[in-house]
């Protein structure tokens, strides 16, 4: 009887550290980040963001559209630009994207592509050298 | 005119004063160096980023109808460039948004006919925001009126306040916005006199289209400041404000008519 109970802990501990050594890179969100494309570090800590993104983009989205403060810092446009995939500049459309791949992960809805572009403009690298300086878009120039 | 914002760290006061001179050394130099009449409002206006608006500004635009030319959509098309908007289907649908459109006027005795844009008028008192129930439709500090589009619930009340029909409702689903105007789905959106532009000191792109076309039909400026052109062309002529029998005090004036 020691002796089966001994066998079937010993079976049991193998079974678990074979199922979690085969499936730990299959837990989490797989997503794709260039470090190319968006630097080495994000406007914060990663722990912070990963809790505290949404009420940055809360606050922010109040500032700006009622009062009218732009700064960049915190802006959705500014996570799209470092956050966009390299293949089609995108932050949705499969589970590779950044956003896309850890809401469906964490089961969250997410709202903000309905209305907000879901596409960076230019790459980042291209902006300096494509975006005509605001002096210069004065003179009427059309976007 | 914005400056990076890497220097976030430093106090508030310091980066406003550096910007604020730095501003009023561009404002000073583009007095000096550009001719009178040039479009130079870009940067004498512009606030630094990291600022809010103030109800010092009211913005407002001068429309004189007797330069708007007959047939002549340059506003149109800078507007719905602009802000992401697909040009009116052929035929035109309903259900398309408008956020500005020519508007032709005929003396029925006369035959004399005149054309003049017609947009938001961005009142003091707008009956838009009287009647949303949700405050999703107000009035920023600076007399600009919009629509938050994370609070409106699309139930139209606003269109039909409007006494210039100035709102739309987006019936379908959208995508590739521009990043700078949001659009979406369910939501009631109008001209909200380009304030993407506006705060980075440029002027609505009606206003520069129009310029750019040769007609400066459309002028673009602060009614609060009396130095501005706009407020000392208004001070000095006969302007109207469409239906002003309802006091709503539009920031939009017309003249010629």
């Amino acid at each position: 009887m020691w002796k089966w109970t001994v066998g079937i802990i010993a079976v049991l501990c193998l079974s678990i550290a074979y199922a979690a050594s085969s499936s730990a890179p299959s837990v989490g969100p797989k997503i794709v980040i260039d470090k190319t494309r968006s630097g080495d570090h994000c406007v914060e800590d990663t722990a912070f963001m990963r809790k505290n993104h949404m009420k940055l983009l809360l606050h922010q989205r109040d500032e700006t559209m009622h009062k009218g403060i732009r700064t960049t810092k915190y802006s959705l446009k500014n996570c799209i630009s470092c956050h966009a995939s390299t293949k089609d500049n995108r932050v949705i459309g499969d589970d590779e994207h950044f956003c896309q791949g850890c809401h469906t992960y964490a089961a969250v809805t997410l709202d903000c592509w309905e209305c907000h572009a879901n596409k960076a403009r230019p790459a980042p690298a291209a902006i300096a050298t494509t975006l005509p300086a605001p002096a210069e878009r004065v003179e009427g120039e059309k976007k | 005119m914005s400056q990076p914002q890497n220097n976030e760290n430093q106090s508030a006061q310091a980066v406003d004063e550096h910007r604020r001179n730095f501003i009023g050394t561009s404002a000073a130099l583009a007095t000096l160096t550009i001719a009178p009449g040039v479009m130079v409002y870009g940067l004498a206006q512009s606030k630094p980023a990291d600022e809010p608006v103030s109800n010092k500004v009211r913005w407002g635009m001068l429309i004189d109808s007797s330069k708007c030319a007959d047939g002549c959509t340059d506003c149109v098309t800078a507007c719905f460039t602009e802000n992401g908007i697909s040009l009116p289907s052929t035929p035109p649908k309903e259900t398309d948004s408008q956020w500005i459109r020519k508007v032709e006027l005929k003396d029925m005795r006369t035959s004399r006919t005149q054309s003049l844009p017609v947009m938001c008028q961005h009142c003091e008192e707008p009956p838009c925001v009287d009647v949303c129930p949700t405050g999703a439709s107000f009035k920023r500090a600076d007399g600009i009126v919009l629509v938050d589009r994370h609070i409106c619930i699309g139930c139209r009340y606003c269109m039909m306040a409007c006494p210039y029909k100035a709102r739309s409702f987006v019936h379908e689903t959208l995508t590739d916005q521009n990043p700078d105007v949001p659009r979406g789905k369910g939501c009631v959106e109008s001209c909200t006199m380009c304030v993407q532009r506006v705060d980075q000191g440029l002027n609505p792109a009606c206003a520069d289209a129009c310029t750019k076309a040769g007609h400066q039909a459309i002028l673009f400026g602060d009614l609060n400041d009396p130095n501005s052109e706009i407020a000392k062309r208004i001070a000095s002529k006969a302007t109207v404000q469409l239906r002003a029998d309802l006091a709503l005090n539009p920031g939009i004036r017309y003249e010629g008519f």
